[in-house]
């Protein structure tokens, strides 16, 4: 379809444009790259619309009755007031949504994460000292927690586990970093791949 | 009252998001819930000011012939051409995102291209990042680097390939024969316990004491010790 072909040469035409940068900083990039953030901008108010706003407000107020329909307001009041940043004298407002934002997340701070993750992760680690790899996991939790605790100087013997922690820390480092480049590589491949197969059909 | 006001906000749906959590009963059951809908309620509100606020400053610059005023109209003709063809789609097809809507066309060849190429373009600059990084001058330099190249090596077939070169150049001294060895892909069993054993080890201690900051800072904030948020406005 002529349509599809001529998405494949605007796709392919701000490939080429954002690649540019690797010469220089150059007119094509900064275009590009303004465009992403425009469309990037819009594609986000779009989202939030289709996945927030509508359905956990609109919708709702539209279908519920009685009190689940009338304490919506509250949530609704509470995004407006967010917006009296625009007002310099009332700004002060916009504070009561930001706190409830926090406290909310202050909260889910505790239990959520003591829950979700901090109960797990230790469960995880408490493994029977039966293998080296168990014995490598423990001993590298261990190491690397106390290698960030700095209220407490470590002198003597107990440096050497600190030591310790910054070798399992370094190359944890390592291997996060050549996973994170085979990853770019990956969608550099792919970017390429699309340039001499779905537009230029050399490959 | 101004400054007294979002503290007790705070305490108050901070302290009810923690009963809630010991108290699954009602009224308290259903609460957590509808607090992270209305919290997305209010976030979703937030957008608008972030929008009001790209908007402006690029409106501004336009208005003053800034330096680069002409890159603000590509920005806003992006913005507002993205919002005319989600909104246009919504009332064509139900949902912006449909297949076969505009808005999934711009999705398509225009943000997915860009989004793509943009972090393609890391790669580049990761390796410039690495080549400072990776100098083996100290041990922990050392251990980054030897970690990195395995993890690498593990994970193309190039990995494949060097290792059954490594095994045919052992072969050839005489009286050894480890042609057996070849296809164990060695490379790639030490990259996923690289991954899977040291990595997570230290992962999981970085991981703990994160979320042990995260819960002294949420109880500094529930209980008014912290009230950096408080400012601005």
């Amino acid at each position: 379809m002529i349509v599809n072909i001529i998405g494949t040469w605007i796709a392919a035409g701000l490939t080429i444009a954002i690649l540019s940068f690797l010469y220089k900083d150059n007119p094509l990039y900064k275009f590009a790259e303004h465009l992403y953030v425009g469309v990037s901008a819009g594609f986000g108010v779009i989202y939030v619309w289709a996945f927030d706003l509508k359905p956990m407000l609109i919708d709702r107020f539209i279908e519920n009755q009685g009190v689940e329909r009338w304490i919506l307001l509250v949530p609704a009041v509470l995004g407006l007031l967010m917006l009296s940043r625009w007002f310099g004298k009332i700004g002060y407002l916009s504070r009561l949504p930001l706190a409830f934002t926090v406290g909310i997340g202050a909260g889910l701070g505790i239990t959520a994460s003591i829950q979700g993750f901090l109960l797990p992760q230790i469960q995880a680690t408490l493994l029977p000292l039966t293998t080296i790899n168990n014995i490598i996991l423990v001993v590298g939790v261990i190491t690397t927690i106390l290698y960030f605790y700095f209220s407490r100087d470590f002198k003597g013997p107990f440096k050497y586990l600190l030591e310790l922690g910054i070798i399992f820390i370094m190359v944890s480092f390592g291997a996060s970093f050549g996973y994170t480049v085979m990853a770019r590589i990956s969608l550099l491949i792919g970017r390429i791949f699309f340039l001499l197969s779905d537009w230029l059909r050399i490959i | 009252m101004r400054n007294q006001l979002p503290l007790i906000i705070v305490f108050a749906t901070g302290l009810l998001v923690i009963v809630t959590f010991f108290i699954p009963h009602e009224p308290f059951g259903s609460l957590e819930q509808r607090f992270l809908v209305w919290y997305s309620i209010v976030a979703g509100f937030t957008m608008l000011l972030g929008l009001d606020s790209l908007v402006r400053y690029h409106l501004i610059k336009i208005r003053d012939r800034r330096s680069g005023w002409g890159y603000s109209l590509v920005l806003l003709s992006g913005l507002f051409v993205t919002l005319i063809l989600g909104f246009y789609s919504w009332a064509r097809y139900q949902s912006p995102f449909k297949l076969g809507s505009p808005f999934m066309y711009l999705y398509s060849y225009v943000i997915i291209p860009l989004q793509a190429t943009m972090f393609a373009l890391l790669a580049f600059f990761i390796a410039s990042a690495a080549y400072r990084a990776f100098r083996a001058r100290t041990t922990a330099a050392t251990l980054l680097l030897v970690s990195a190249v395995l993890v690498m090596l593990g994970r193309v077939p190039l990995g494949g390939w060097l290792w059954q070169k490594i095994v045919s150049l052992i072969d050839l001294l005489p009286g050894t024969n480890l042609s057996g060895l070849k296809g164990l892909e060695v490379f790639a069993r030490i990259s996923d316990w690289i991954m899977d054993v040291p990595q997570t080890a230290a992962k999981r201690g970085i991981y703990i004491g994160i979320v042990l900051g995260g819960i002294a800072m949420s109880l500094r904030i529930i209980l008014g010790i912290e009230r950096s948020y408080t400012s601005g406005s």
